[in-house]
């Protein structure tokens, strides 16, 4: 199975090839650098939107970013439901430009954190998730000055009721606590998607994890749900 | 003309100096030049008290590709069709000024070093010192240089995967912040700092110019100052994001294989940049500084020579490839100019314009006085090597001074600080910092990998100057070899005081002559390295820290070696040692004086023969998978290793050696040439026999398992209690 991801590229990206490295080279699938001048997403079958210092992450994580160019045809693809994936500052962009609900604020504690992180599976019936199961507990690193999640309880309400949290921050145990959360996050969220789910936001970093020997493959699992669910729309679309 | 004392403290030139300028001109110098000679014979740039010195460390090696001196940083053939390339460097001063952005700074210019020679920055590491943390000055230092490394570090996409950070007096106000870079280069892409044939053209190509950071090199870097903070505006400011811009695109354009040469822009800025090129590349040049782009309006052109305004670079092409070059540049939107020419002439010409402002000989302006100013040994020595160490305690006191050791801000976890590093950016961090004495990097396309570890003692250096710069080396090296690799390069940072004071010049000249002779036994080059002198403040010099970098290689990156112990049931070994005699001698300079007594007291001492066969060992042992971890003795001794061990692998240790002599030197008495491993027992006969084919002598001294540290009836302590102790110590210091 092979599909083609285009991976994003701004000034200041810098997860963008440890991407394709995790799905060339790891996942056995096709990827692409799309730099942030370019407009056509036609070729693509997911778009991957990195982590780094987009624009140096000036004025906000993100600001600067969703005003280039490819990101009014992010837009468009996901307005047609095309599969997008942001991670860390990919995710701070996403909400930037409106594709997701809320806010990515500075750190709880200020600080930058790097470190291994607990994650409990909240949904698996999504295109991004479906290789785990639900309530099971993964391991996927952050790294990230910018994770504060922020929602209105009003919208964290209607986001729960519609499903759209795939992601909490949990101990190894899968309590959800305080001291699980790495940056302060309403509610502990570490990834969501769109109403359609097909815009997925985490600050985790899955690209970080698709070898053993550097810590694990929950990540690798990630994008593997990616590749299935889009070879599996596709088959169906030629059979239709 | 003459000159007054106050231009010539200005730009740190001392009379005589002036006089021979003058002699060597056949006239007087311009303004201009004048600030160009003041940056180049600066100690920052021309090593003229430590050059006669340097010339003692062996360059050579079986891995040299590029030797010491003659590039940006020295090259390492590491096979595969890849050579790693690496360097340390001081930014002291600045952070004593102006923490954040001092620190910052010294990351962004490292890497630039890196970068001039076409290869991809892998891995950043940091060693630093700071006063106690119990002082709110230091701990303000502390966090903002941690801050620093953070902010700027993790914009540019470069793992920071280790370093050691450690806590003495002597570094209250006087911080030592060293950062070392390394890059990874493809056969065929590495790019030369020079000016390429006459005629080549010079592209500025990154951030504009302003009046940032002018006399850093030469004023900040080169003398002692007693109010740092009114130095405030000689710190740089760092743009991270443009770092990472310029990186990709530099890159980019080495790439294509059209540059002619390529330099960073640091230490005295344009200044020292195009010179050392056109030195390197024997020719004159033409440099016209109405064309360099400003941040700031009426810069003159001393100024704009002497800018260290930051992330800069400049590349030498030849005309007919500019356009080519231009393309890639502005693609990343990258400012770019083109400011001068290389020449035939020899000479370093300066324009505005219209206007000459500066034409002296590129020679003249690099040939930097030579200083072998007089040396005499410290008078402190005689007694403080001499002085008697206090009475061991009661050994009912064993499980306490244990909690204690573990703790100590020297010892305790570094969790706090790395955290706060991305150290897996470019997913190529195998052994993540805290888990071993030394980093590890996996080389894509290669089943090799590079092992890491920066290490120094100013401790160990100012109780004994050419010991401590021995065990400096050593103790690297050991490091990288503990991991499983062997040591084959490395790179050193010269933290010391005042070299005018000669009892302050014979540390520095013996502690590089200790350090020089632990290479030449260990067979390992020097290829990089920098001075950090005048490190002092109103009180005094600070203990002097030579900083050794060792890089080390993997055949089978697999086969690498972390501390914590891995399975209940393995047997413990010591390396290094067939019995344990607590000598007082194995408390100088130790952790345990310092902590528990506030004594720097005694005479460290290794032995450099027995440190390379131990060395050697260690990388059989890993390559033939007969250890599970192994650990170094160090701060804090053998019961701190252990300890340690015991934490990081979640694992007690009951432990059956007989302790004779002092017990507190036996556990806390750091000899050097130790290291604690762990093994399968049915791999015990096999250990022991490598161990003796190595002339390693050896020590089983216990099994891993159940939840406690227990040491006969000597000490009985739970590991939960150690591991709380250990991983709250830092922060606690801070109190």
């Amino acid at each position: 199975m092979s599909i083609n991801f285009g991976v994003l590229v701004f000034p200041g990206t810098w997860s963008d090839s440890d991407w394709e490295y995790a799905i060339v080279d790891i996942a056995g699938s096709r990827a692409n650098p799309v730099f942030h001048k370019q407009t056509d997403l036609s070729d693509y079958d997911c778009i991957v939107i990195p982590g780094g210092f987009s624009f140096g992450d000036y004025l906000r994580p993100g600001a600067i970013a969703h005003f280039s160019p490819v990101m009014q045809s992010v837009k468009k693809y996901a307005a047609n439901g095309g599969i997008v994936i942001g991670s860390c500052n990919g995710f701070q962009i996403l909400c930037e430009a409106g594709l997701l609900p809320g806010t990515l604020m500075r750190n709880e504690h200020l600080e930058f954190r790097c470190q291994e992180q607990f994650l409990k599976v909240e949904k698996s019936s999504s295109p991004f998730t479906s290789t785990f199961v639900e309530n099971e507990i993964i391991s996927i690193p952050i790294s990230h000055g910018d994770g504060n999640y922020y929602v209105s309880q009003n919208e964290l309400k209607q986001m729960e009721d519609k499903n759209q949290i795939l992601l909490r921050y949990c101990d190894n145990k899968g309590d959800i606590t305080k001291k699980s959360n790495p940056n302060g996050s309403v509610a502990n969220i570490a990834g969501v998607t769109n109403l359609d789910g097909n815009v997925f936001g985490l600050m985790p970093h899955p690209e970080r994890v698709v070898e053993l020997k550097l810590g694990g493959v929950d990540g690798l699992r990630m994008i593997q749900s990616i590749i299935s669910n889009i070879t599996a729309t596709t088959f169906s679309d030629r059979v239709v | 003309m003459n000159i007054s004392k106050e231009i010539l403290q200005e730009i740190a030139l001392t009379r005589d100096e002036y006089d021979l300028i003058v002699s060597k001109l056949k006239r007087q110098p311009s303004k201009v030049e004048l600030g160009m000679f003041g940056a180049l014979w600066s100690e920052h740039c021309g090593y003229k008290h430590s050059k006669l010195l340097l010339e003692l460390f062996p360059t050579k090696g079986e891995y040299v590709q590029v030797g010491a001196g003659s590039e940006n940083a020295g090259v390492i053939d590491i096979g595969d069709d890849m050579s790693v390339v690496f360097k340390m460097e001081s930014h002291n001063h600045p952070s004593a000024v102006e923490p954040f952005q001092g620190a910052a700074t010294g990351v962004g210019g490292i890497i630039r070093d890196i970068l001039a020679m076409g290869a991809r920055p892998i891995a950043l590491l940091n060693s630093l010192r700071f006063g106690p943390l119990n002082e709110p000055r230091n701990r303000f230092l502390y966090e903002r240089v941690i801050s620093g490394i953070s902010a700027y570090g993790n914009c540019t996409g470069i793992p920071d995967v280790g370093g050691e950070v450690n806590f003495d007096e002597s570094y209250s106000g006087n911080p030592l912040v060293n950062a070392m870079c390394i890059g990874l280069l493809e056969k065929g892409n590495l790019v030369r700092a020079t000016t390429g044939e006459p005629g080549s053209l010079f592209v500025l190509v990154g951030a504009p110019t302003g009046r940032d950071g002018i006399h850093g090199a030469s004023g900040l870097a080169s003398r002692t100052f007693s109010d740092d903070r009114e130095m405030r505006p000689t710190v740089q400011v760092g743009d991270p994001f443009l770092e990472k811009v310029l990186i990709e695109a530099c890159l980019e354009v080495a790439r294509t294989g059209l540059l002619e040469g390529m330099q960073d822009l640091g230490a005295a800025g344009l200044t020292s940049s195009v010179v050392e090129i056109a030195e390197r590349g024997k020719t004159g040049f033409n440099l016209d500084v109405s064309r360099v782009p400003r941040r700031e309006e009426g810069m003159n052109a001393y100024e704009v020579m002497l800018s260290e305004s930051q992330e800069r670079m400049l590349l030498v092409i030849r005309p007919e490839n500019l356009n080519q070059v231009t393309e890639i540049l502005s693609r990343w939107d990258l400012g770019s100019s083109v400011i001068g020419e290389s020449t035939i002439d020899g000479i370093a010409r300066i324009l505005d314009g219209e206007e000459e402002v500066a034409a002296a000989p590129v020679s003249t302006l690099t040939e930097a006085p030579r200083y072998r100013p007089p040396s005499s040994r410290p008078s402190y020595l005689e007694q403080i090597q001499r002085e008697a160490v206090p009475e061991q305690p009661d050994i009912t006191q064993a499980n306490q001074l244990l909690l204690k050791m573990i703790g100590s801000p020297n010892i305790a976890s570094r969790h706090s600080i790395y955290r706060q590093y991305d150290h897996e950016v470019q997913t190529n961090t195998v052994i993540k910092p805290g888990l071993a004495d030394a980093a590890v990097l996996r080389l894509r396309n290669s089943d090799k990998g590079l092992a890491i570890a920066t290490d120094g003692n100013g401790r160990y250096t100012y109780l004994d100057p050419y010991a401590g710069g021995a065990i400096a080396v050593a103790e690297a090296c050991r490091n990288v070899a503990c991991s499983g690799a062997k040591p084959v390069a490395i790179t050193d940072c010269l933290n010391f005081g005042s070299p005018e004071n000669p009892e302050i010049y014979y540390q520095l000249e013996n502690a590089i002559k200790g350090a020089a002779e632990a290479c030449r036994i260990f067979g390992i080059p020097v290829v990089s390295g920098n001075v950090s002198l005048y490190n002092e403040t109103k009180k005094d010099a600070i203990h002097p820290t030579p900083i050794i970098g060792a890089v080390g290689i993997l055949d089978k990156v697999e086969d690498c070696l972390s501390s914590d112990f891995k399975n209940p049931g393995d047997d413990i070994f010591l390396l290094g040692s067939e019995k344990l005699f607590g000598a007082s001698a194995a408390l100088s300079g130790s952790e345990y004086l310092a902590y528990i007594y506030q004594m720097t007291i005694g005479r460290p001492e290794v032995d450099l023969e027995a440190e390379l066969k131990l060395q050697k060992l260690l990388a059989e042992l890993a390559k033939e998978h007969l250890v599970n971890s192994a650990h170094d003795c160090s701060e804090g001794g053998l019961a701190i290793a252990i300890a340690e061990m015991s934490i990081l692998g979640k694992l007690g240790v009951d432990l059956n050696f007989e302790v004779s002599g002092r017990w507190d030197a036996a556990l806390f008495g750091e000899n050097q040439s130790q290291v604690v491993v762990s093994a399968a027992p049915e791999k015990g006969d096999e250990i022991l026999a490598t161990a003796a084919k190595f002339e390693v002598p050896i020590l089983r001294i216990g099994i891993v398992g159940g939840n406690r540290f227990l040491l006969k009836d000597i000490i009985d302590l739970p590991t939960g209690e150690l591991t709380r102790q250990y991983m709250d110590g830092l922060q606690l210091s801070h109190l």
